[in-house]
C-alpha cells in the first residue's frame, strides 16, 4: 500500500523516488488549527515558504487519504482540501530537507500568521 | 464519452462541436492545430500566462492601494496559480502532445480542476471553482485576443452549451448557425425552453453542470428524443447518431405531409390545432406546418427584445405583421404577461420576494395603464385587418377582467375620437390559469366571449411548484389528479355555457395528454408549430369513443405516476414506432 513502483522495483514512498544520495528526507504530521482551513492566503504563505527550498516537498492529507501534492503549487495545495482539524504530513527530501520540514510545519502549527512566516 | 441527462425541449438529433457561452462569451475557434503550428501555440500561452500575471499584478496593486491588503488578496492565489510551473507544464503537454490549441489545451486542463474543486464537500473550497473559472477566461482572453468570437459570428454549424440563456438570448438564437442546445438550468416549462421549443432545434435542459463539463471545440451529440446529450462520442455511437439524424429527418418529412390534412378523429370530430408564437414571423411558420390559427400570441416578446417599450405604431407594425402571416386564420393576441420571470430591460433588476405572486401579468397591465393603453390601441387598430381576437393573462377575479375590459373600451374611444378605425366587435377572453379562476369559471362563463386555458400556470399555482426551480420541477406533473380534475370542470362548465374554451399550455403539445385533453371536451389546442404535425397524427388515429374512454380511465386514478404510466400506453398503442 505504501510504496510506489519505480523502474519495476517497489520503494518506499518516505523520501520519494527521487532521492539521490547524499541527500535528506524529512518529514512531520501536523494539524490544522486554523477556522477557515488552508484557503487562498494561508496556501501562498505556505507555496512562498515551500518555494525558497531547494528539497523537493510534498504534502498529504491524512485525514483525507488522497495521493500527496507538490507543496509547491498553489493550485495543488488547494485541491488538498485541508481544512480545520487536518492532519498533514509534509514531507521534504533534498539538501535542505529538515530545515525545510521545520520551517513548514511551524508555519502550519502557527496558524499562518505573519510573524510563524518571518521566522522561517 | 461522457452521457448527460435532462429535459428535452425539442425533439431530433443535432450532432456539431460545441461552444461553450460563458458570461463573457468566449468561444474556442479550434481545437487542434496542425504539426507545424505547435510552436506558435506554445508561443501564444507563455505570452498568455505572462500577460495574465503582468495584469493580476497591476490589480493587486491597484486593490491595495485603494480597498486595501484584503481585497488585494483575492488575487494572490490567482497569481500562485499562474506561477506554478507544473499547471503551465500541463497545457503545453497537451499541445505538444494532443496538437491541442492553446486556447482548447488552456481550457481543458482548467475545467478538469473545476471539476474536481466542485467535488469537494467544504462550501468555501467548491467555491475555488469560481476563481479557476476566472483564472481560465483571463488566459482565454490573452490567447484568443482579438479572434474572440461571438455566436452572431459563427460560419460554422454550433451546438451551444451555456449555464442559462435569458429570454432575449434565446430569442436571438434563430439568427445564428447554432443547430442545438444544452444548457445547466431550466425546466421543461421555462420561458428559454418555451423560446427554443419555437425554435424548433434539439435541445436538452436542466444538464446541471455541463457548462463546465465540456469544453468549446468537444464534439456534441443532442438527443431531443431520448433527453441526452453526449460529449465526445466514440465512433461506433456516433455512427449510430448519424443513422438516427437520418431516420428523424425522414420522420419530420412524414409528419410535414399531414400539414395539409385536418386534424379529425376517426369518426369525424374537427379539432382545432393552432399554434403558440413569439414572433410575428412565426405566424406564417405555425399555418405551414398545418395549424388552423394562432391560439397565443405572446406580445411581451416585443418588449424583451429591446432597451425602450415598444411604441404604438411599433406594436401595430408587428400585429399587422403576425394577422398577414396567418393569412385568413384567427389570431388570438395575449396582452403583455410582464413580471416574474419576464421582465422589461428597465424592471428586471427591481427584485420581488415571489415574484410568482407578485406584481406580473395583468396585474403589471392594470397597474401600468399609460403602457396597456397603448398597447390595446394597436391591437385593436390592426384587429381591423384580420379575425382577431383579445386576451387577457393571469385574470384571477372578476373584477380585475372588468377593469381590463373598461380599459379597452376607453382605448376605443381614444382611437375613435382621432378618426381611426378600430375593432369594435373584437370578442375580447381570458386565460385561465389561476386555481380562483378555475373556482369560479362559471361566473367568468357569464361575461367572457372565450377561455383560454393556461395549463402551466395553472399546474404551477394549484402544485404550488416552482416550474423554474430544478430542485422541485419534478414535482410539477401535468398528469397529477387535481390538475385532470380542474381541466375536466373547467371545460365542462365551459361546454355548458356556451363559451369556446381551449388550452394553450405545454399540455396541448405533449401527445401524452392529447387523448385526455380531447375526451374530456376540449376541440382546441394551441401549441408550438413544432408540435402540430405528432398531434395532428395522432388524433386522425382515434375516435372520439375511445378519446372519452381515456379521459374516463385517467381521471379515476389517485397519483400522477399511475395517470403517467396509463397515458402512456394509450399514446403508444395508438403511435407504434413514435417515441413517446
Amino acid at each position: 500500500m505504501n510504496g510506489i513502483l519505480v523502474d519495476g522495483k517497489a520503494m518506499e514512498r518516505k523520501g520519494g523516488p527521487q532521492v539521490l544520495q547524499g541527500e535528506v528526507e524529512a518529514e512531520c504530521e501536523v494539524t490544522v488549527p486554523n477556522t477557515e482551513g488552508l484557503h487562498s492566503r494561508p496556501i501562498m504563505r505556505f507555496v512562498d515558504a515551500a518555494s525558497t527550498f531547494q528539497s523537493r516537498i510534498q504534502v498529504e492529507n491524512l485525514t483525507l487519504g488522497h495521493e500527496p501534492v507538490d507543496g509547491k503549487s498553489a493550485m495543488q495545495m488547494m485541491l488538498l482540501e485541508a481544512t480545520q482539524g487536518s492532519k498533514l504530513r509534509i514531507q521534504a527530501s533534498g539538501p535542505d530537507a529538515d530545515e525545510a520540514v521545520a520551517t513548514l510545519s511551524a508555519l502550519v502549527e502557527g496558524g499562518f500568521d505573519a510573524d510563524a512566516t518571518r521566522r522561517g | 464519452m461522457e452521457i448527460f441527462r435532462g429535459i428535452s425541449v425539442a425533439p431530433g438529433v443535432a450532432i456539431a462541436e460545441a461552444v461553450v457561452l460563458e458570461a463573457e462569451e468566449y468561444r474556442i475557434p479550434y481545437r487542434t492545430v496542425p504539426e507545424g503550428e505547435v510552436p506558435r501555440e506554445i508561443a501564444l500561452l507563455d505570452e498568455a500566462f505572462h500577460k495574465s500575471i503582468e495584469e493580476l499584478g497591476k490589480q493587486e496593486e491597484w486593490l491595495n492601494d485603494h480597498l486595501g491588503r484584503d481585497a488585494a488578496n483575492v488575487f494572490e492565489w490567482h497569481i500562485g496559480v499562474l506561477k506554478d510551473p507544473a499547471l503551465r507544464s500541463g497545457i503545453e503537454k497537451l499541445i505538444r502532445e494532443q496538437r491541442s490549441s492553446a486556447a482548447y489545451g488552456a481550457s481543458t486542463v482548467m475545467r478538469n480542476y473545476q471539476r474536481r474543486f466542485m467535488q469537494m464537500t467544504d462550501p468555501l473550497l467548491v467555491e475555488r471553482m469560481r476563481d479557476v473559472q476566472d483564472i481560465e477566461r483571463r488566459l482565454l482572453r490573452h490567447i484568443l485576443g482579438e479572434s474572440r468570437e461571438d455566436i452572431n459570428h459563427l460560419t460554422q454549424p454550433v451546438i451551444l452549451i451555456a449555464h442559462d440563456l435569458t429570454p432575449t438570448q434565446t430569442a436571438q438564437l434563430a439568427n445564428t448557425k447554432v443547430v442545438g442546445v444544452a444548457l445547466d438550468a431550466g425546466a421543461a416549462t421555462s420561458h428559454t425552453a418555451i423560446l427554443l421549443r419555437s425554435w424548433g432545434r434539439p435541445g436538452v435542459i436542466g444538464l446541471n453542470d455541463i457548462s463546465i463539463r465540456v469544453s468549446g471545440g468537444d464534439l456534441v451529440i443532442i438527443d431531443g428524443i431520448h433527453q441526452l446529450v453526449i460529449a465526445n462520442p466514440d465512433e461506433t455511437t456516433l455512427e449510430e447518431y448519424r443513422a438516427r439524424q437520418t431516420a428523424y429527418i425522414r420522420l419530420t418529412d412524414e409528419l410535414d405531409e399531414l400539414a395539409d390534412l385536418p386534424a379529425v378523429t376517426r369518426d369525424g370530430c374537427r379539432i382545432l390545432l393552432h399554434s403558440n408564437i413569439e414572433f410575428p414571423q412565426e405566424a406564417a411558420v405555425g399555418v405551414a406546418k398545418g395549424s388552423d390559427g394562432i391560439g397565443l400570441y405572446r406580445t411581451e416578446f416585443l418588449f424583451l427584445q429591446k432597451q425602450e417599450p415598444p411604441s404604438e405604431e411599433e406594436q401595430y407594425e408587428a400585429y399587422c405583421d403576425a394577422i398577414r402571416g396567418a393569412g385568413d386564420c384567427p389570431v388570438t393576441i395575449r396582452t403583455f404577461d410582464l413580471g416574474a420571470d419576464k421582465y422589461t430591460q428597465q424592471r428586471q433588476y427591481e427584485q420581488e420576494r415571489n415574484p410568482m405572486l407578485g406584481l406580473r401579468s395583468i396585474r403589471y397591465s392594470l397597474r401600468n395603464l399609460d403602457l396597456f393603453k397603448v398597447q390595446l390601441r394597436a391591437i385593436l387598430r390592426a384587429a381591423v385587418h384580420g379575425d382577431v381576437r383579445l386576451m387577457f393573462p393571469l385574470i384571477n377575479s372578476l373584477m380585475e377582467y372588468r377593469q381590463a375590459k373598461m380599459t379597452v373600451h376607453d382605448a376605443m374611444e381614444d382611437l375613435e375620437e382621432v378618426g381611426l378605425p378600430v375593432a369594435r366587435e373584437i370578442p375580447i377572453g381570458m386565460m385561465l390559469e389561476t386555481p380562483a379562476a378555475a373556482v369560479q369559471v362559471v361566473e367568468f362563463c357569464r361575461e367572457v366571449a372565450f377561455i383560454s386555458i393556461g395549463s402551466n400556470d395553472l399546474i404551477q399555482y394549484l402544485l404550488a411548484v416552482d416550474r423554474g426551480n430544478e430542485r422541485v420541477s419534478t414535482l410539477f406533473s401535468a398528469s397529477h389528479p387535481a390538475v385532470l380534475r380542474t381541466l375536466r370542470d373547467s371545460i365542462r362548465a365551459c361546454t355548458k355555457a356556451g363559451v369556446d374554451c381551449s388550452l394553450c399550455g405545454e399540455m396541448a403539445g405533449q401527445p401524452l395528454y392529447t387523448m385526455f385533453l380531447v375526451g374530456a371536451g376540449l376541440r382546441t389546442l394551441s401549441m408550438a408549430p413544432a408540435n402540430i404535425p405528432e398531434i395532428k397524427k395522432l388524433i386522425r388515429a382515434v375516435t372520439l369513443p375511445q378519446a372519452q374512454r381515456v379521459a374516463r380511465r385517467a381521471l379515476g386514478f389517485d397519483t400522477d405516476g399511475q395517470v403517467t404510466n396509463y397515458l402512456r400506453s394509450e399514446t403508444r398503442k395508438m403511435l407504434p414506432g413514435d417515441p413517446i
